[in-house]
């Protein structure tokens, strides 16, 4: 094991690297644009024995990965915000498809106005799109995550795709400490590809026809299956990680001083990080608040939501994006595991949309509405928002 | 190449959901005919997804990769670049394509993989419009022509395509007609022997859109190219050179035949016709014809005289 500091973007580079995919394409777009530099100069050096294409846009970096990976393949792409937008339909046609491809997304915000730091908006409008999504913490996760999804996508019970996402700024570009397992250590837990099916004139099928009312239902039904396969292999995948390495970030939900919480904060990606802070504080304060770090969004992890609520007295969920018209999207989900299985209350935040800053006494303060009583159950409340700058 | 000559094995099956008298599929047999079998073709949304058939069944014989509507040139950069790093670099890979999904929504895809040199031959069936969803306007439908979002007649005149490719300056791109199968056949041999970009456009008389009999599909394309209103040429390494019947017009062996000796016939003009004649928009077609054919002469001129 090798300790490297570098930031999310060049670790994620890095993770690619030892991945060896055989074909990435990509589009520059900030905060992402280090990723495709790093890899486009790994290529060139022939530290990565892979095919570089230098697309013309993020819809064309999907298609040329969507089509690589259909010849058997290994393949990634990375983007962010309007990048992820553009490429929305291919982004469905690589799930449908039911192609492995990995992907990272740094989280930015959408415009107008243009806004380059974080929220989830835009990896939240890719839910229904049949990826699944990792969301991710520090440095040594997005590492971790990139190898893990690789093994995840390609498992045969799966083939999905996935999306390894990741703050921009807060991650994208800080450096931290990361241990780096050698390329011996990733290749015997990350052996090559092997495909369900590939393009091949020796097997001359074709892929994504017209397909009718009477067969369409079956293939996603398909998909939804390999979905709930994802979910039990993810936290499997994670252990293997923990023995071999050491390393563990939690399975599909990373518990924080759970243990007699009777409070439990709900979010994820670097918010999530923050309010481990949060918590030590609340905890030193006496008051009994714990954390529960969604990490897969996509498949949601049901079970996990309804066993971190028992018992409790309350969740505080914590989302950096809005589905505009209703609330903060992992508001609606954990309400939507509860009901009919749990009368816990759960009460809603939106905070830090483009990048505004969320603090570890921001999250305290969030927290203790719920600990004093004073948070209402099923509102989302808007937390530093400048209500006289807010049109009404 | 006689057609007599031509490998008998069929890559595109009979009993495929083709219309009478299609021209996608007469181009289709022509072009897999010379390209073989070891060919992966990648098709965007357009008129052969759906002449190829229902999942499960297939028309084609060879492997194809479905794909959405602008991304034909991109797949094959995909398809080419992951057969590559699996040494199947001997592979065919050609993206097939409408002229909806080439002139219009796809030309920033097509413009990117031309760039990039991406080692694939790129294939137009242009039948002036946008079959597949009920006969709509595209950029490469003439002007005149009525289409369900151009009524009465469309008032602009198509884009110079190929003008746009050539500024790409790929090893080889060439225009060609369905009605003229030798030619067509050969331009894709001729493809296949070099490396890089190569793009080939193929006139396509399609009878639904163009309202023309079914029988007369290759009639029409043969009015189309001996009236002038289309040339067949090709560019290999920015020399051009006009094949058949086009080569006589261009060197003024054979006049310009009046533009409705070729538009008479289909009903897509009958606005210029009925229920009066039209003389400023049929002068306007004629014009156009021969603006287009003063411009090949001084592309021809101009590469002589840089010699
Ligand atoms: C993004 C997107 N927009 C629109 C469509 C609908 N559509 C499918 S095929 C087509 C027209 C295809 O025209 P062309 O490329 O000329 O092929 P043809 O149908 O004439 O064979 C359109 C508009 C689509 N499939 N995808
Ligand atoms: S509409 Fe025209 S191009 Fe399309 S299948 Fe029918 S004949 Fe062929
Ligand atoms: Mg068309």
């Amino acid at each position: 094991m090798e300790t490297i500091i570098n930031t999310a973007n060049g670790i994620a580079a890095k993770a690619v690297q030892m991945a060896r995919p055989k074909v990435v394409a990509a589009y520059p777009i900030t905060p992402q644009t280090v990723v495709v530099e790093a890899i486009a100069k790994h290529v060139e050096t022939g530290e990565l024995d892979a095919e570089f294409i230098c697309v013309e846009s993020e819809h064309s970096a999907m298609a040329a990965t969507i089509a690589a990976s259909a010849t058997g393949v290994r393949t990634f792409t990375a983007t962010s915000s309007h990048g992820l937008l553009l490429m929305h339909e291919m982004v469905h046609w690589a799930a449908l498809a039911r192609l492995p491809v990995v992907m990272v997304n740094v989280n930015r915000t959408v415009g107008p106005g243009w806004n380059i730091w974080a929220d989830n908006n835009d990896s939240m409008s890719q839910r229904d799109t049949g990826w699944m999504q990792v969301h991710c913490a520090s440095n040594q996760e997005v590492f971790d995550s990139i190898i893990q999804a690789y093994k995840l996508a390609e498992d045969g019970r799966v083939q999905l795709p996935i999306m390894v996402n990741y703050d921009g700024f807060i991650l994208s570009h800080t450096s931290m400490p990361v241990d780096i397992p050698s390329q011996a250590e990733i290749d015997a837990f990350l052996p090559e590809r092997v495909p369900c099916w590939s393009i091949d004139p020796k097997n001359p099928v074709s892929h994504g026809n017209l397909v009718p009312p009477e067969y369409y239902m079956e293939h996603r039904a398909s998909m939804q299956n390999a979905h709930m396969a994802a979910k039990e292999l993810f936290p499997k995948l994670a252990n293997e990680w923990k023995e071999k390495f050491g390393i563990y970030h939690g399975g599909l939900i990373e518990d924080y001083k759970l243990d007699g919480a009777e409070y439990v904060i709900v979010t994820l990606g670097t918010l999530g990080a923050e309010a481990k802070v949060s918590v030590d504080e609340l905890r030193k304060a006496g008051h009994k608040v714990g954390l529960a770090r969604i990490r897969m969004f996509r498949p949601f992890p049901a079970e996990e939501i309804l066993r971190i609520a028992k018992g409790r007295k309350s969740l505080v969920v914590i989302d950096r994006n809005i589905s505009p018209g209703y609330e903060g999207v992992t508001f609606t989900e954990t309400k939507s595991v509860l009901y009919g299985n749990s009368n816990v209350p759960v009460y809603g935040y939106i905070a830090g949309l483009g990048g505004r800053d969320v603090t570890y006494k921001h999250i305290i303060d969030i927290a203790m509405e719920a600990v004093n009583g004073k948070a209402s159950p099923d509102v989302t409340k808007w937390w530093g928002l400048k209500e006289n700058e807010v049109i009404s | 190449m006689a057609i007599k000559d031509m490998p008998r094995e069929e890559l595109l099956l009979p009993g495929n959901a083709a219309c009478p008298g299609c021209p996608a599929s007469v181009a289709l047999r022509v072009i897999l005919k010379a390209l073989g079998e070891n060919t992966v073709l990648t098709i965007p949304a357009c008129c052969t997804a759906v002449i190829q058939s229902l999942y499960p069944k297939t028309s084609f014989k060879i492997p194809v990769l479905n794909m959405a509507f602008e991304t034909a040139a991109v797949s094959a950069s995909g398809i080419k670049a992951g057969l590559r790093m699996q040494g199947k670099d001997d592979v065919n890979v050609v993206a097939w394509a409408g002229d909806g999904g080439t002139y219009d929504i796809g030309l920033q895809a097509l413009s990117g993989a031309l760039e990039r040199g991406t080692d694939f031959i790129y294939i137009c069936y242009n039948n002036e419009m946008y079959s597949n969803t009920g006969v709509q306007r595209s950029g490469a439908t003439p002007y005149g022509a009525s289409t369900t979002t151009s009524w009465s007649g469309k008032t602009e005149h198509r884009k110079d395509l190929m003008g746009i490719v050539r500024a790409h300056n790929i090893p080889y791109a060439a225009t060609a007609c369905v009605a003229y199968p030798e030619d067509l056949y050969n331009k894709v041999k001729k493809a296949m022997s070099m490396r890089g970009p190569k793009f080939i456009e193929i006139l396509a008389p399609c009878p639904p859109g163009w309202h023309f009999d079914m029988s007369k599909t290759i009639e029409v394309g043969r009015n189309a190219v001996q009236a002038g209103a289309w040339a067949l040429y090709e560019v290999e390494n920015g020399k051009t050179t006009f094949n058949g019947p086009s080569k006589a017009i261009l060197e003024k062996k054979v006049p310009l035949k009046p533009i409705e000796d070729w538009i008479r016939d289909q009903g897509r003009f009958k606005q210029l016709f009925k229920p009066k004649r039209d003389e400023a928009r049929i002068a306007e077609l004629q014009a156009q014809m021969e603006r287009d054919w003063d411009k090949y002469r001084r592309i021809v001129a101009g590469e002589c005289a840089e010699l």
